[in-house]
């Protein structure tokens, strides 16, 4: 569905993405991880659209992204920025359907909004909410404009361990409501067990693939159950050893 | 201690005007006459015999002036705040006209349109446009980046996006070029009546104080502060509702 082809990015002289190539297939849950710094947030950007790569390509169902698709939403990490202050809750996840008519708009607001559980909340501020329920509203926003795709850069990185652990359940509930492909960029190593079907492995800038995994762990997952079996530990300790030891390569 | 700040606002002007009143009872002198008779003219003045006739046409010019300046600045700062290239095309040109002391153009202003109402509107205009142009400016250059992202993923365009999120943002700042704005407008109003008028406060402020009507010079000047002072009112309230959010978010 999604190609990611020969991708490099470099900022002058310095190169932030080396040479990167690997596809995303359909209703996919693809975990991207890389140590820190390793070019993650300008990946996305470039399979976005928001940035144009400096040679490579990314393709989006046969097209060519040169611009952002109208079948791909994005949740971005800060979400306290991401959202705007002046609206409410339904006013901002309803921001991208202006084209939308009247009731249809209504509709996917109510829906995306009870998806992620703050109907209760409808007509509140963002600056009035919790920092895990903004990012619920920033992934209503993205799930009411109905992506084939959806990229989360890091999306639960600033808020506390429970609220993380909710949030990942969150996305993998909307995840099968919603039917949607997931691109999630993360440096928690046991959040991208947890969640995906593969995991790429990024090494440090300039950035390229260190390996592909399958991650084949029963669905639906649970926060104890799931991180309790072999698989899970087996699987964590490999992601953990390529990216220390890429690391450790780096560092000399 | 809120409590007591409020009590002390109401307290220290009173005891301030007591203490004027007390200080210049038994006054003498021609050029301050006691308070009391500042107060007397003022009421034979004001209320209401003169707001139809120099209050009235002083505050029409001001609003008149204020609000050609608020649809220009924020007209021509959108493109500029937007636009890198238009905007260090257009910084000299800026830096140089408001670089010039407003006052400065008076004589030029009357030769060209002459001392009718359109020249203190021009002149309130032109003085006002500055403050507001640049902050409309930094207001949009300074949206956050991220904002700006989320609107190119989300396919939120044209004046769609201008009305419901570049505007907003940078409303905290373009409120801010304003209020400074407001100010001047009222100091703009009562130069340019004081220069070549025929009606006005500005004028009769001027109009008194050559025909050594002393307390009606002073009245003029007591009614324009508290002029100011309604303006400024008006202005936060306005203010705190369109930005009702902004203290929100940052409080």
């Amino acid at each position: 569905m999604l190609e990611i082809r020969r991708l490099k990015k470099s900022y002058g002289d310095a190169h932030a993405i080396g040479d990167l190539t690997f596809t995303i297939g359909e209703r996919e849950f693809v975990c991207v991880v890389g140590p820190s710094g390793c070019g993650k947030t300008t990946l996305l950007k470039c399979m976005s659209g928001l940035l144009a790569p400096t040679a490579g390509e990314v393709v989006l169902d046969g097209t060519l992204v040169t611009r952002p698709p109208d079948e791909m939403a994005l949740v971005f990490q800060e979400y306290s920025r991401s959202l705007m202050p002046w609206m409410s809750v339904r006013k901002n996840v309803a921001l991208p359907l202006r084209h939308r008519s009247k009731a249809e708009r209504a509709k996917l607001v109510d829906e995306a909004v009870e998806a992620v559980g703050l109907t209760r909340f409808m007509d509140r501020y963002p600056w009035q909410l919790s920092g895990g329920m903004q990012q619920r509203v920033a992934i209503a926003r993205a799930l009411a404009y109905q992506p084939q795709i959806l990229l989360m850069d890091e999306p639960f990185a600033s808020v506390d361990a429970q609220t993380r652990a909710d949030l990942e359940d969150l996305i993998l509930e909307v995840r099968e409501r919603y039917d949607v492909t997931i691109v999630f960029v993360t440096h928690d190593i046991d959040e991208s067990v947890y969640l995906s079907d593969r995991i790429v492995v990024l090494t440090p800038s300039p950035t390229t693939v260190k390996e592909i995994l399958d991650v084949e762990l029963p669905r639906p997952r649970d926060q104890v159950e799931t991180k309790e079996l072999p698989e899970f530990a087996r699987l964590r300790a490999h992601v953990y050893r390529l990216i220390k030891r890429e690391e450790a390569r780096v560092a000399q | 201690m809120k409590r007591l700040g409020a009590v002390l606002e109401v307290v220290v002007p009173l005891a301030l005007l007591a203490l004027w009143a007390a200080w210049s009872a038994n006054s003498d002198t021609f050029y301050y006459p006691p308070l009391t008779k500042i107060l007397e003219t003022f009421n034979e003045t004001w209320v209401f015999e003169r707001v139809g006739s120099d209050v009235v046409p002083s505050l029409l010019r001001l609003a008149a002036g204020y609000a050609v300046a608020v649809v220009i600045a924020i007209g021509v700062g959108i493109p500029l705040g937007l636009n890198a290239t238009a905007r260090r095309a257009a910084a000299p040109i800026v830096e140089f006209l408001r670089a010039i002391p407003p006052p400065a153009l008076l004589p030029l202003a009357i030769v060209v349109v002459g001392v009718g109402n359109s020249m203190k509107v021009l002149i309130i205009a032109f003085v006002c446009l500055w403050p507001i142009l640049l902050n409309t400016i930094d207001g949009i250059r300074g949206i956050d980046p991220t904002l700006n992202e989320t609107t190119r993923v989300y396919g939120v365009r044209g004046l769609t996006r201008l009305r419901l999120v570049t505007l907003p943002a940078a409303a905290p700042q373009i409120f801010a070029g304003m209020r400074t704005s407001l100010s001047l407008a009222v100091i703009m109003m009562v130069i340019s009546e004081m220069v070549a008028s025929t009606n006005g406060i500005g004028f009769f402020v001027l109009q008194s104080q050559r025909s050594f009507a002393i307390p009606e010079m002073w009245s003029g000047i007591v009614l324009l502060g508290i002029l100011g002072y309604l303006l400024n009112l008006l202005f936060t309230g306005v203010e705190r509702r369109v930005l009702a959010w902004h203290r929100g978010a940052h409080s």
